[in-house]
Parts: C-alpha cells; structure tokens; sequence
C-alpha cells in the first residue's frame, strides 16, 4: 500500500523532524511511516533529539522504544566522533598543521543544532595540497591504513580526485576522508581550497579544531550536493543546506551578501544558486531568491533524488532519475573521455558491498 | 476504523496466510517486537504456518517495528535458477540467496533487524532459557553445540526465550524472550530428530553458507509466555566434547565480562550503561564454563541449578 506522496513530502517531512508540535499530531500509523521513511533516509537520530522534547505520553508506547535506540546511537556517534577527532588533531599536530573539519564532523564540532542527532560514517578533513604525502604519513603512523587497494581505485583517487583513498583506521575502523581540494581534480569548476583553509575559524565545541567560516561551510555543503552522484543521503544533505541556511541567515543579516560575495570569488555560483534553488523549492527555506538553474527536467530528477529514498514513496521514474544524476554528476567532475571510461569500468567491475550471507 | 486484532498465526487458512503475505499485510509478533512480511514464495508460508502456529498475527497492523519483505531481484535470475533477497524499507543488506534458502533467509535477516536497531536493549549473541522468571544465558561460539543445547532444554522443562538474541533492558536487567524457531545447522538436525521425535522441524535447507539448516517450532507455552521477562541468575558457557564426561569450571569475572563484552552486538553503542548491566549481571550470576558429551547428562545438571 503506497503512501499519498503529496502526504510525505519533503517539506512536510523536514517539518516533522524539526517540530515536537507536529509530531504530536502523529497517530500509530503516521508514526510507522514517519520511522520507516526517516531509517531509509538516515535521520532517525534528528527525528529521536525532536521527540526527546515530547511529553512521554504524546508519543505512542510502540515508537519509544526506536526513540530510545536512536538516541543511544546519535550519543555513542558524538562519543566516537569526539574521540577520533582527538586522535586526528593529535596526529596533525606532529606537523604542526591545524586539523580543518568538513562536512558532518564540522557540524558536531562546531555545534549547530540543526546537526543535533545527525548520523555519518565518516570524518572528512582538509589539509593542504602540498603536504598531502606529509598527513597520508602522519596518519599511517597513527594507525589509519589505506583502502581500496586495486590498481584502478588508487589511480581514480589519485589522479583525478580531490582527496586520498580513504583510510580506515586497523583498530578502531573508523573511516577519514583526507581532502585536498574542494572538487576532483578533473572537475569543470576549480574553487581555491587555499583560501578556504586560510579563513577556516575555531570549532566552538572542540579546542583546537577548525571549521570553515560559514559561508564557505554552506558553498562546500551546496558543492557536494551538486556534484554528488550518488544520493543515498540526499534528503539529509538537503537538510544540511536548510539548516545552514537558516541558521547563519539568523546569526547575521548580512549572511546572503557574504554567500554571494564568497561564492564569486571561489567560481561557485552555480552551485549556490542550486541549493537557493533547491532549498526554497523543496523545503521551503527562506532564501534570497534567485534565477533557477537547470530546468524543469533537472527540478523533476532532483524532486525524485532528493526524497528518502523508499518503495513508500518512490515514483515512477525515481531510478532512471538518480542514474541520471549519477552520469551528470560524472559529467561534472571530469571530461568526457574520462567518464566514459570511468562508467565503462565501473559497470563491469561492479563490486558487492552487501554482506554475504 | 478499529485494528485488525491479533490473532494466533495457526487459526488462519493457509490461503488467508499466502494472501496476507502477498499483500505485505502480515504482522507477526515475536515477544516485543512486531514484524510486518511481505513475500510471494509459498515456502515461507508453509514455514510460517509450521513453525509459528503460536504466534499472534494481525493484518495490516497499524504499526510494525520493522517492515521486512523476501522477494526476487529484478533480472533473468527470476527465472533461470532463482534468488531472493532480504530488505527492510527497500534496503538489502546481504547477498541475494537461492530461492530454496527463502525461509532461512528471513530468519536470518529478521535477526539482523533485531542486532543492528534495537538499541533500546543491549544485545548478545545467546541463547536464553527461563524456569520460572531465573533465566539462564548461554553464550557460545559457533559450533559449540549452542542450539542443540537449548532445543532439547527447551522441551525439556526449560521456556525458551531465544535461541540467538539476548535481549536486556538496559534499566531493569531483565532479559526479554522473542521464542522464534531454533536454528539447526548440519549434525544437530538428526541429533534433534532423534532425541525429540515429536517436535515440528522444519524440511532442511543443504548448502547454506551455514552448511544444511533446520529450524525447530518454539514449544507453545514458550510462545504463549514470550511476554514475560524474566531475571538472569546463571551465565553458562556449553561445550559439546565428544565421549568427554561432565565437568564444570567457575569463569572469573574478569575473564566472564570480555566474553560477553566479545558477545555483544551493541556494548560500544550503549557504552557505559552496558558496562552497568553486565558488571551487574556479574554481580549476581555465576558464569560456568560447561564441558558435556550426553544432552541428558546436561539436562541434569541444569536441572540442580540453583538461584
């Protein structure tokens, strides 16, 4: 039995994680979907730090429990979080290089509440292009080994993309993503990291960490997003935006110009004009309006990728949608002989990450 | 509109069951938890009704813990020697299985469910048994003759819990039951045969990745009483020794809290409360490393046990 999809938008959606008041109108049968769709799009966490504020008995006796499992997941990520950034910045300091957070790790350490209960596997660090060979040494030392061993992956990351293959650490298996650019290598677009790292600002909740200064933090967010392929997480990334969004536009009412400004001088307009885009159109996001990129075939792929992904709320046309994306975003990050050969080894080397029984 | 109520899974047809089943409609209950099934392979309705007569189902229940479904990949493996898959919410995480495996499979994946969620419990790989509300906990590696143990315990005045999954409330200690089939690899299915020859098992499934497997029906009190948590006061530890005799070894507390710790799927998420409840465990259960050779010999020496 498919759900109204009209009835589990992405607004509507966005709406419940964000506000007790709505949960509270939920019945059992809302709340079944509500969990189920929120599992798929890995914001189970955000949804259990909403309904902690939830009187107990506005909240059914069979959904507590998946409350109470989700926080005791979102506590042990914060935990292990905070612990392997330790061990990072501790690591980095043998070089005397500041360790710089990207993505899910700069949420939590920089401690934006819209992040609260917000899951990720990995922690993503920028370090300077030229001391890349330096920190891939450092952090072996540390422990942390490197991945993806076959001939072809090591010359994917290393020619062509933006970061190393990522390391996984021998005994904890934790996973760090070591960038040294914003994009790959081969990427259309070139924004500067150097002058990112070089206006990156302290992590008010971790000492001696930074974090990029906000604006950027929103343009690398919206970069991602733009050129991701693959949007397992989508939905949670569009909920990123949409927090960044509100949040610094709340802090400082300059924030749009500084966007504007910053996006200009790193060559990223296109991507925050999506974001703009996709955020006021999706979730509703208060944002300065601006010319809609793309078209009505990339809004219809986007609408479709940008859900949670679930046979609940799937429609016609969701796959074709997001191999679509897929193939354009390839499109982005490199030329066209590249790509085709890129697709053409992935399509006959496809590898199985599920476990085998 | 009032809910369907839950009723026992063995009052329905079998063409009401395949219908439920077909639609993604089945709700089943398994001690706590609820278990929404969506399937077309007739082999795990004809499991279900074997195994699972006890077990309250409804259709379309307003809520489920989890929605499960065992279908077939898209593709020419429909047809030419066909798979099946495991998804929760459209998500498989494992490899698909042939289709003989189909039961098997959603025995193993609703266990993945319960080890990979259900935070709300710390949870260990054990077997558990119960007289009365003093459970013991059996945790054992693989092939250390677990499953046998507990099936012929089971039937033996001991109300089985769970086969697999120790399910512990974090606030109270006590541990909660699932009473779903035993899981039976290789040997253990014609030991069990031969040992309890009235008991339901099922056809055996050859060339799992576990080698051949059988599951064995929970007893029906087992089922009827899998709402009622109950208190642990022994940890042992079995092990099958051919031709050995009977001999009993007391595991120190240190050594007994890093097997558990070894045993459980979620300590690091649960983190200091799980150290809590184990040191609390340990506080007041024995942990006793068991060598055994005779399934009656065991049974014995459980039966003096003691809270």
């Amino acid at each position: 039995m498919k759900a109204p999809t009209t009835a589990w938008s992405p607004a509507t959606l966005a709406g419940l994680l964000a506000d007790p008041a709505q949960l509270a109108t939920l019945d059992e049968r809302g709340w079944d979907t509500l969990i189920r769709l929120a599992r798929r799009a890995n914001v189970l966490g955000k949804l259990a730090i909403t309904a902690q504020d939830l009187p107990a008995d506005a909240l059914p006796a069979a959904c507590r429990p998946h409350i109470r499992a989700a926080l005791a997941l979102s506590a042990r990520q914060a935990r292990a979080v905070g612990w392997e950034i330790e061990c990072l910045r501790d690591a980095l300091d043998e070089l005397g290089l500041p360790l710089v957070l990207l993505k899910g790790a700069a949420y939590l350490a920089a401690g934006l509440p819209f992040a609260r209960g917000r899951f990720f596997s990995d922690v993503d660090i920028l370090v300077p292009r030229q001391r890349i060979a330096e920190v891939e040494g450092v952090l072996l030392k540390h422990g942390w080994a490197g991945t993806h061993h076959d001939a072809y992956d090591q010359r994917y990351y290393r020619q062509w993309m933006h970061e190393l293959p990522p390391m996984r650490h021998l005994r904890r298996g934790t996973v760090v993503d070591v960038h040294h650019r914003i994009l790959p290598l081969t990427a259309r677009f070139d924004p500067d990291p150097v002058s990112m790292l070089e206006q990156a600002i302290p992590a008010t909740h971790c000492e001696g960490v930074r974090v990029l200064a906000p604006a950027d933090m929103l343009l690398h967010s919206a970069t991602h997003l733009f050129h991701e392929g693959e949007l397992p997480n989508g939905f949670r990334d569009l909920l990123d935006l949409d927090g960044l969004f509100r949040h610094f536009g709340a802090q400082d009412t300059d924030f749009e110009q500084t966007l504007d400004r910053r996006a200009r001088q790193l060559h990223l307009a296109t991507p925050l004009a999506f974001a703009r885009h996709q955020c006021a159109r999706l979730l509703g996001t208060p944002v300065c309006p601006a010319n809609p990129p793309g078209s009505s075939l990339t809004d219809a792929l986007y609408t479709r990728a940008l859900h949670p992904h679930h046979p609940l709320i799937d429609r016609p046309g969701s796959g074709l949608a997001r191999w679509l994306l897929y193939v354009r975003a390839h499109w982005l990050r490199m030329p066209p002989h590249l790509l085709a050969w890129h697709l053409g080894h992935k399509a006959l080397c496809r590898n199985a990450t599920r476990e085998q029984l | 509109m009032t809910p369907a109520p839950f009723i026992p899974l063995g009052s329905l047809p079998r063409t009401t069951l395949a219908a439920w089943l077909a639609q993604g409609q089945l709700g089943l209950r398994t001690g706590p938890l609820t278990f929404r099934i969506h399937t077309r392979e007739a082999i795990v309705a004809e499991n279900l009704q074997l195994l699972y007569p006890h077990h309250l189902v409804a259709n379309d229940p307003p809520f489920a813990d989890f929605h499960v479904s065992i279908e077939r990949p898209r593709g020419l493996r429909r047809w030419l020697r066909p798979q099946v898959e495991f998804r929760l919410d459209g998500f498989a995480p494992f490899l698909s299985l042939p289709a003989p495996q189909a039961f098997a499979l959603l025995e193993w994946g609703m266990n993945w469910c319960i080890a990979s969620h259900c935070h709300q419990y710390l949870l260990l790989h054990a077997a558990v048994l119960a007289r009365g509300d003093d459970a013991v906990l059996l945790p054992a590696p693989p092939g250390a003759g677990k499953s046998t143990l507990c099936a012929y315990l089971s039937h033996r005045g001991w109300r089985l819990l769970s086969d697999e999954l120790a399910l512990i409330d974090p606030d109270t200690g006590q541990v909660c039951g699932l009473a779903r089939p035993v899981n039976l690899k290789n040997a253990a299915i014609g030991v069990i045969r031969g040992v309890l020859p009235d008991t339901r098992l099922s056809t055996p499934v050859p060339d799992t990745k576990k080698g051949t497997v059988a599951h064995l029906a929970p007893p029906a009190e087992a089922v009827m009483e899998a709402g009622r948590a109950a208190t642990l006061r022994w940890i042992v530890t079995p092990r099958y020794v051919a031709g050995s005799a009977l001999l009993t070894e007391r595991i120190a507390r240190p050594e007994a809290l890093a097997m558990l710790i070894d045993n459980a799927f979620n300590y690091d998420v649960l983190g200091a409360s799980a150290f809590a409840v184990l040191t609390g465990l340990l506080g007041r259960a024995p942990a006793i490393d068991l060598q055994y050779a005779l399934l009656e010999d065991a049974r014995q020496w459980f039966e003096a046990l003691r809270p």
